[in-house]
């Protein structure tokens, strides 16, 4: 996995992208929109969507999940219940055949919202999104199952970009999600393959309130 | 409220009140404890050198009981049912624990980050074992929540007593996988270094498995004689020894002995592990495991032959002779135990009768609030301590 930033502490845009990224994500699974700079021809890695040039950092994070591509696919697409596999997601609500509206915990109570619009469908396959304009956080991803060899399941690639937003609410995400955008993404993967492997999420936690 | 064996530093356990355990996934049980041992390896906690420890974890790896209510996704368990539960939790499902590689567990450990940082993978999560190992509540405790129960606790027949069972959870299993990584064919000599309760099984196992001689390796009269009497091994005294390679040589006919199990371990990891944890990077050039017991392996171990590690090793070793590895054709099998896959056989050992380990409890039955006690004892091996079982409720 690699995150890279270009114009800014990365330590802060990683991590405000995590807090969305994998929310988003899921977003962009809502319509189906084939935009030509997204299809593949099965050997060829589809590119990032870029921000602006030269702008945002990015995060890359794989797994293997032994369930099928079909499975994992249509888990993803279940906008409604991706708060359940995502720990900083408050809702998703989607707006119309190609956008949705997210919303995402912050530290004291305060929310960050972003509006997404899927620019690639693929069943089984693949998902991009794009933020749209006026977001709190602009972002850009893509998720992809692919077949792993010898009938061990499913590798997950998620790749995003991001930028945070400068100000309080940009410092806000920080404080919220840690320093790391890649290690939410990582995590948010990894209560995915916990849930779909196992139908729970790993808990060491002693009571029903700090399991919370 | 209930009593549980805390962890407040090292060599400071205490006997603390705190609160009972629920249950928090559907596949969970929660399980009145009956018998909890302490192991070997809780003594890398006692001594404080595994790192991510914090005040007030409970301990206890090592335990069997009743189960008290079970969650609704776990249905091949019900209350009332005796139960023994295995140190590493498995999720069942996953690649690993489908391979039976169950102490692989993808799933099981919530820190498994933690984990990655140090190993590059995260193995399962383990009851009462560091946060690094997922920060599982352990089962010296009169009730402990154990999750995927309906992978991860066994039905004991009534016809089994707790002491016999018990050590299914873990030293039984270990020792076993030690013997069977041996690959023993009729006519082997296996050596074991170590005979407290890992070894001592592990003789009784290479046996079991058609070994023609066993030769333990350990320095406690009380162990020694144990593995002696018991477990029908010959022995060595490396304290009365110049040359422990040169005497297992001429004991095995020049040759060496076909298999060596390390079932010491490391002891010395401890500020290494720690830098270690915090950037693996920075680790190299620090301190390192005491790998006295697996050189010795390496070098006594006969031309083609495997070592066996049951030991736990947590860091990076300083002047293994690799190249002796290399030289000789060594094959190396080691790991944390798969302990699911070997219940059920095992199992059958003991209702045949072929196998009974309660051989190595020395002191039975104390109750939780002696722990401190019994923990300083262990370690020490004063009043020739071998095992220490504790019940919940006395």
């Amino acid at each position: 996995m690699r995150t890279r930033s270009v114009t800014r502490d990365p330590r802060a845009w990683a991590a405000t992208g995590a807090l969305t990224v994998v929310a988003v994500a899921a977003g962009a699974a809502w319509v189906a929109s084939r935009n030509p700079r997204w299809s593949h021809d099965g050997r060829r890695r589809v590119d990032m969507p870029a921000l602006a040039a030269g702008r945002g950092a990015r995060v890359e994070r794989t797994v293997t999940i032994l369930r099928s591509p079909d499975e994992l696919y249509a888990r993803w697409h279940d906008l409604a219940r991706l708060p359940e596999l995502m720990a900083h997601l408050e809702s998703v609500t989607p707006l119309d055949e190609k956008r949705s509206r997210w919303v995402a915990r912050g530290p004291g109570g305060t929310r960050v919202m972003w509006e997404a619009e899927i620019t690639a469908d693929e069943p089984g396959r693949l998902i991009a999104w794009r933020s749209v304009a006026g977001s709190d956080i602009e972002n850009a991803g893509s998720v992809r199952f692919t077949p792993a060899p010898g009938g061990r399941g499913t590798e997950v690639k998620v790749l995003l970009s991001y930028e945070l937003p400068a100000g309080r609410l940009g410092e806000a995400a920080v404080t919220l999600l840690g320093e790391s955008g890649d290690h939410e993404v990582r995590e948010d993967l990894r209560r995915f393959k916990q849930r779909m492997e196992t139908g729970e999420v790993a808990t060491a936690a002693r009571r029903v309130e700090d399991s919370r | 409220m209930m009593r549980a064996v805390c962890w407040h530093g090292p060599r400071d356990v205490r006997v603390d009140t705190v609160p009972e355990p629920e249950i928090l996934n559907p596949r969970d049980a929660i399980v009145r404890v009956t018998s909890t041992a302490i192991c070997g390896s809780d003594l890398h906690l006692f001594n404080g050198i595994i790192p991510t420890m914090e005040s007030g974890d409970v301990l206890g790896h090592e335990f069997m009981g009743e189960v008290l209510a079970v969650g609704p996704g776990c249905r091949t368990l019900a209350a009332g049912d005796r139960v023994v539960v295995p140190f590493a939790i498995a999720c069942g499902d996953c690649f690993f624990c489908r391979e039976r590689l169950t102490s692989l567990c993808d799933n099981s450990n919530p820190n498994a980050s933690m984990a990655e940082a140090l190993y590059g993978f995260s193995g399962a999560g383990l009851f009462g074992y560091s946060h690094l190992y997922g920060g599982y509540a352990g089962g010296q405790a009169e009730y402990v929540r154990v999750p995927y129960a309906d992978v991860g606790a066994f039905k004991v027949p009534a016809s089994v007593r707790d002491e016999q069972a018990l050590f299914l959870s873990d030293i039984l299993p270990t020792g076993y996988m030690a013997a069977e990584n041996c690959g023993i064919r009729p006519g082997d000599v296996v050596a074991v270094w170590g005979a407290g309760p890992v070894g001592l099984l592990a003789i009784e196992s290479a046996y079991l498995l058609g070994a023609d001689r066993v030769i333990a390796i350990d320095r406690w009269p009380a162990r020694l004689r144990l593995a002696e009497s018991h477990g029908k091994a010959e022995t060595l005294n490396y304290e009365e020894l110049p040359d422990v390679v040169e005497e297992l040589k001429q004991r095995t006919g020049g040759r060496g002995p076909d298999a060596c199990i390390d079932a010491v371990g490391t002891e010395a990891h401890g500020t290494s592990l720690d830098a270690l944890y915090d950037r693996a990077k920075h680790a190299v050039g620090l301190g390192t495991d005491r790998s006295h017991v697996l050189r010795q392996a390496i070098q006594a171990c006969r031309k083609g032959g495997t070592v066996s590690v049951p030991g736990v090793y947590g860091g990076l070793l300083d002047k293994v002779p690799f190249g002796a590895a290399f030289a000789k054709a060594l094959t190396f099998k080691m790991g944390q135990t798969h302990v699911h896959r070997y219940m059920a056989p095992l199992l059958a050992h003991i209702e045949a009768g072929r196998l009974d380990p309660s051989f190595i409890i020395s002191h039975d039955r104390w109750p939780l609030s002696a722990a401190p006690e019994a923990y300083r004892m262990f370690r020490d091996k004063t009043d020739d301590c071998v095992k220490v079982v504790m019940d919940p409720w006395r």
